[in-house]
């Protein structure tokens, strides 16, 4: 059969490519502009050359941010992941309590994001807050604003409860696709209850879980809104990721110059780290 | 002593017009060498099909388009650790690139 040829596709694609164009491409070259400049307002630049990036990648301040970051990053994969597994694992497959924990899980999700932060916020105050008193009441010396370890503790938390319930909406997509016939093949082999997870569900959860991972790691290594507001990066700069980081030199110090060097490499670090987990994942599944 | 240059005024450096956009001749350039590139991938594949997936010594499979990709990625990084570990000038690593690239594109 021959392959149909119509160009008049293109037409249908231009929305789409201009759209791109101009809230991704045109932003993204105005950065690379940016990033070899400096300016003092008014339109008007001076070269500066690779003086942002070599200051940037020498400075205490970001390798602090990035190590942070990645720290964030990987506590966040680490338990999400899993837990999400698990949640989607334990939820009913037929009947009314399927709906009912969908929309449980799809709840957090629903939520703006600054407005997670303020509940977060008000919820760990060690005075009036639920989580806060109850730890202080029950003898942990719980402080958030005051206490870099309790931050942390709170961020993560945080983080866990708004995100887990994506990655249990899509292992569960996941895991309703499998055809019974894949179970009843096990139980006539006698399979454990591991042996299915293991070559039953995980292999077709593969996919699902692929985007998963990608998905939190690209969010939560962009993630500013939530720490801006529960945090605000404090106490000190125990919390300050790299997007906090990042506004805080472009729009606190206005040094356009050094931020826009500091997306750049920002973003080639997301970019490796995505192409290195969809690659690993996605490895042999071509044959 | 000479006076420190903060700010160098070549040519290639100046700003082309007083607009939001920044552009000068240097970062146009840039653009237009990934554009180029793009370009002469897709002109390659006209005249010479041949960008099927293959697999080579990283052992993951590549198109022409994915070899692409990885050599502006690890070009990319290249720049970036001889920024960190050296310094500017980046004609030497323009050199390591070279190399990566062809590599990438015969080995990968």
């Amino acid at each position: 059969m021959n392959k149909t040829v119509n160009q008049k596709a293109w037409f249908f694609v231009a929305p789409v490519l201009i759209l791109v164009a101009f809230n991704a491409i045109v932003p993204l070259m105005t950065v690379v502009n940016y990033s070899v400049q400096e300016t003092f307002g008014d339109n008007v630049f001076f070269w500066a050359g690779l003086r942002w990036f070599e200051e940037i990648l020498r400075s205490p301040r970001f390798h602090d941010a990035l190590g942070r970051q990645l720290f964030f990053t990987g506590t966040i994969l680490a338990i999400e992941i899993p837990l999400g597994v698990i949640i989607a694992l334990a939820m009913p497959r037929k009947g009314p309590w399927v709906s009912v924990c969908l929309v449980l899980m799809a709840m957090p999700l629903l939520i703006p994001w600054n407005v997670v932060g303020a509940m977060w916020n008000i919820f760990g105050l060690p005075e009036i807050g639920l989580l806060g008193k109850t730890l202080n009441t029950i003898g942990f010396d719980y402080n958030y604003t005051r206490q870099p370890g309790d931050a942390w503790f709170t961020l993560i938390l945080m983080d866990v409860w708004h995100w887990t319930s994506l990655v249990v909406l899509l292992a569960y997509a996941g895991l309703v696709s499998i055809p019974d016939a894949y179970y009843q093949a096990a139980r006539i082999d006698g399979a454990s209850s591991w042996a299915i997870f293991r070559y039953i569900q995980l292999p077709k959860m593969k996919r699902v879980l692929t985007i998963a991972v990608l998905l939190r790691f690209m969010d939560s290594f962009n993630i500013y809104t939530e720490p801006s507001v529960l945090t605000g990066g404090g106490p000190g700069n125990s919390t300050t990721l790299l997007s906090l980081d990042l506004v805080k030199i472009a729009l606190g110090q206005f040094d356009l110059g050094p931020a826009a060097a500091m997306s750049l490499i920002y973003f080639l670090v997301i970019l490796l780290f995505s192409w290195i987990f969809y690659t690993v994942m996605t490895r042999g599944e071509e044959q | 002593m000479d006076d420190v240059v903060m700010f160098s005024a070549k040519w290639w450096t100046l700003p082309l017009g007083k607009t939001w956009m920044a552009w000068t001749p240097a970062t146009a350039s840039f653009f237009l060498f990934i554009v180029l590139a793009i370009t002469v991938m897709g002109v390659w594949e006209y005249y010479r099909p041949g960008g099927d997936p293959r697999r080579g010594v990283f052992a993951i499979d590549t198109t022409r388009g994915d070899r692409l990709f990885i050599s502006l990625l690890g070009s990319a990084f290249i720049f970036i650790a001889w920024l960190f570990f050296v310094g500017s000038p980046l004609w030497w690593p323009m050199g390591i690139v070279a190399c990566w690239f062809v590599f990438v594109f015969r080995y990968v």
